[in-house]
């Protein structure tokens, strides 16, 4: 496994390369992060507030004067494993349904269609706020809320590659052999459209990463003192004129994860292509 | 500076490599067309006879790069011109034909105003002269209904109607240049020959120059003055069309013509036990109700077969053979009559078809291209239906793959290889390996060297010949092309609009007797004989033209030159049958051949 993993990216172009050790710092920063961090997350540790670089504090300090890279470790485990279990989780969901609706088709395809438009039509923030206020918040519902939030987009787009492939003959091929449902969705189907579906888990993670900092602005995310990347920007809104470090390190770490994920996914679906 | 018409010196067109470099796809092409001739290109795919064509106009695919000594187009020097220049040139000075009407017109947009467009375009008429000049032109491509066909859109006519659209809108600036590519390949062979005489005599009224793009030797044999013959990309002769066809120098030329005048020596007949009997099979689309379907395709066809025998289903598109041969493999059930396998009924639809049964009725597709999954390597994709049908795993598995790569004639290490990475034959010969895989007892192919090269099918048939003979198997063939299954069938059996006209065993199919929409269809492939086009009379439409939705009456007699007035419109046809010939006639069967036919 792992020597598989290393020869492919070795047979990465550039790009990919940098994207793959992009998103391994992420993953490792989100594991061994808290553990490593100077800081408690929420301690006052200074009288300085959007302090600069010192020895003390390596990425200087927040608008309360919080030592930010504390908190930007802190804000990676919640930001790396919401997002990406949401996204990952979303994906699943979707494509499992689009892949049903396009194998059974007719009414089955009608009905699931159907509930999925009536999901789109809720808005994500007031469905958050009405799971929020029954069952309180919790990292566990966030997954849920933020996965199901993006699970009918992701649908869509399944549903649309499915369809174009169980036209196609092959599938009818193994369909004549006599091949039940999950031979047709997991060996014909799903490979022809996988790469499709990566790209638009990479853009379902860097949505769901602005949903959270939302969700976090209106009190219904990760809870204070706590934060996520994208609450740790919008928190240190104000030090944006003064160019704090404390906006631009959170903002600089989304970016590299956001990239460094498209640009692994852009990589894979290349090697998948030649 | 020579006095031809059209004139290519030295053309080489060469495109990017992944490495880098740059590798010549077309090398050394010379050739000159006299004004109002027409210069055949022939070759296979991949041979560069359509990038050669699309040079004349400047034009090459993204990455290509055309160089050449001279291009030149009347007094057009085209290797020189910048974009500009080339864009005043096309459309108006030389035309283009692609191979796919049906591709080619905007669907959302009425024919008129695209056949008129490069009129618009290059400002050379008001919308009033140029409808004119259209509708003149739909009169000399013997289009119905000339004046108001304009107002129609794309698919509101026929596939050989809409490719007769694509000539008017081609010539309509009286180019001194036509190019066409491949303009009959995807029409029935009936109709090819109505579009053939049309195109040649309208290219000929306009005076224009003509460049045609082949891989038919007989459809050039007709139209063309000088053929070129292109392999990978490089001259392998040229000469006056004559001179090519009669006397090819090259050895090349000599393989392409053999392939076209099939010599192949049908062995004897094999006549075992009944396998497979199809009855009185009624199908189509749509809600069935009272044992009918919503759109009826297929009405009372039935037929059996031997083991090991074959039977050639065909038709023009549309007459329902390949409905047919979906009907048999349960893909689509038929709403009534019975498919009848060593004696026992299957059930109509797949679904309650066992495993078993399943496995002794096996589909090779058509198209090889989206039959084999991109996903699979080759191995993956033949180790499948072992798994499936007959629990093979490992080494057993991988013992009995090579064993189906040799049958087919495919090296081992192909195995490896994903679809992506093989031609056009080698895909269809994996395509008949996966369902020789199952052991199939009966093999229905459907059309499946349609898309091929004529040497690269040619092989393709001889395969499933020989295989059927060695192991026994029962072999229903889907084509539209009749020389094919007289040449490898024991049995034909003619769809017309979704009813059997003919019925036939070999012995019948040099004999005198046969339908007379067979009789037309076989008039209809093109000869290598270079007078043939001019000898065919056109098809005429009889008395009898609006009886189609009468049901049980006979459908081909619209088109039929021998239909009774007075009979055929009224009655029914009976079955008539006289030893293994069976004909769906008016006429009696000794009244049927051709000498009686046209006194």
């Amino acid at each position: 496994m792992i020597s598989r993993i290393a020869s492919g990216v070795r047979t990465m172009p550039l790009s990919g390369q940098i994207g793959f050790g992009l998103v391994v710092f992420w993953l490792l920063a989100a594991v061994f992060g808290p553990v490593v961090a100077p800081y408690s997350v929420g301690a006052f540790v200074d009288d300085e507030v959007f302090a600069g670089l010192s020895a003390s504090f390596p990425l200087g300090t927040d608008y309360l004067g919080r030592d930010v890279l504390s908190r930007v470790l802190w804000g990676a485990r919640y930001t790396v494993f919401i997002a990406l279990a949401a996204a990952m989780l979303a994906v699943f969901i979707g494509t499992s349904f689009a892949l049903l609706a396009s194998l059974r088709g007719g009414w089955t395809d009608e009905l699931i269609s159907r509930a999925m438009d009536t999901l789109i039509s809720i808005p994500s923030k007031i469905f958050a706020l009405v799971l929020v206020a029954a069952f309180g918040s919790s990292l566990g519902l966030l997954l849920v809320i933020t996965a199901i939030t993006y699970v009918p987009g992701n649908f869509r787009i399944a549903r649309a590659l499915a369809m174009n492939l169980v036209a196609l003959d092959f599938v009818q091929v193994a369909r004549a052999r006599g091949e039940g449902p999950v031979h047709l969705a997991t060996r014909e189907i799903l490979p022809n459209m996988i790469h499709p579906l990566l790209a638009d888990m990479g853009l379902r993670f860097v949505f769901i990463v602005l949903l959270l900092s939302g969700l976090s602005f209106l009190g219904l995310g990760v809870q204070p003192p706590h934060a996520d990347l994208g609450s740790l920007v919008r928190e240190n809104l104000t030090g944006l004129t003064e160019g704090a470090l404390a906006i631009i390190v959170p903002a600089i770490a989304i970016a590299t994860l956001t990239v460094g994920a498209n640009l692994l996914i852009d990589a894979l679906q290349k090697g998948g292509r030649s | 500076m020579s006095d031809a018409q059209v004139e290519v010196r030295n053309l080489q067109i060469d495109v990017a490599t992944p490495g880098g470099g740059r590798k010549a796809i077309v090398s050394d092409i010379s050739f000159e067309i006299p004004k109002g001739e027409v210069l055949a290109l022939i070759g296979e795919s991949g041979s560069g006879k359509t990038t050669i064509a699309l040079s004349l106009m400047g034009h090459s695919r993204f990455g290509a790069h055309i160089a050449a000594d001279v291009i030149r187009v009347g007094e057009h020097r085209i290797d020189t011109l910048d974009d500009r220049g080339l864009a005043s040139l096309r459309g108006r000075r030389i035309s283009y034909i692609a191979q796919s009407a049906a591709a080619a017109f905007n669907p959302s947009r009425t024919i008129m105003a695209q056949v008129i467009e490069p009129l618009l375009v290059h400002k050379l008429a008001t919308r009033k002269e140029a409808e004119t000049r259209a509708i003149e032109l739909f009169r000399s491509l013997a289009l119905p209904s000339p004046d108001t066909i304009g107002a129609r859109y794309p698919h509101q006519v026929s596939g050989g109607q809409l490719q007769r659209l694509m000539a008017a809108m081609a010539l309509i600036t009286k180019p001194e240049l036509v190019i066409l590519d491949e303009p009959t390949t995807a029409l029935d062979v009936t109709t090819q020959v109505e579009v053939l005489k049309t195109f040649k005599r309208a290219i000929a009224e306009v005076g224009a120059t003509a460049v045609y793009v082949s891989h038919d030797l007989a459809v050039v044999a007709q139209v063309a003055d000088r053929i070129v013959v292109l392999k990978d990309g490089r001259m392998c002769e040229s000469g006056p069309a004559a001179t090519v066809l009669e006397a090819p120098a090259d050895d090349y030329t000599r393989s392409l013509l053999a392939a076209g005048n099939r010599t192949h020596d049908m062995p004897e007949a094999v006549a075992g036990a009944v396998k497979l009997e199809v009855r009185d099979i009624l199908a189509g689309y749509g809600r069935i109700r009272d044992g009918r379907p919503a759109i009826p395709v297929l009405s009372d066809v039935g037929f059996t077969l031997e083991r090991g025998a074959a039977i050639g289903v065909i038709g023009e598109s549309g007459s329902g053979k390949s409905t047919l041969a979906r009907v048999i493999a349960g893909i689509l059930p038929a709403a009534s009559g019975s498919i009848v396998l060593d004696g026992q009924e299957l059930a109509p639809a797949m679904d309650n078809r066992s495993r078993e049964d399943l496995r002794r009725i096996q589909f090779v597709f058509q198209n090889a291209d989206t039959a084999l999954n991109p996903a699979h390597t080759v191995g993956e994709t033949l180790a499948r239906p072992l798994a499936f049908y007959h629990g093979l795993k490992g080494a057993d598995a991988e013992a009995r793959v090579d064993e189906l790569l040799d049958l087919i004639h495919l090296p081992r290490e192909m195995a490896s290889r994903r679809s992506a990475e093989l031609s056009g034959g080698q895909k269809q010969r994996v395509n008949l390996a996966r369902a020789l895989a199952a052991d199939p007892e009966v093999l229905i192919c459907d059309e499946v060297t349609s898309a091929l090269d004529t040497v690269v099918g040619e092989a393709i048939l001889q395969l499933i010949d020989d295989l059927r003979r060695n192991l026994g198997i029962a072999t229903v063939f889907i084509s539209h092309d009749i020389s094919t299954v007289h040449a490898f069938c024991d049995k034909l059996l003619v769809l017309y609009s979704g009813t059997a006209v003919e019925l036939a065993a070999r012995a019948d199919f040099t004999g005198a007797a046969h339908h007379p929409y067979t009789r037309l269809l076989v008039d209809s492939v093109p000869q290598m004989d270079r007078g043939w086009l001019d000898r065919q009379v056109s098809e005429q439409a009889t008395s009898l033209a609006d009886l189609r939705l009468i049901p049980g009456l006979c459908r081909f007699a619209p088109r039929c030159p021998v239909a009774i007035a007075g009979t055929c419109d009224v009655l029914p046809p009976p079955y008539r049958t006289e030893g293994t010939l069976t004909v769906l006639c008016h006429h009696p069967i000794d009244a049927l051949t051709k000498e009686d036919v046209i006194a």
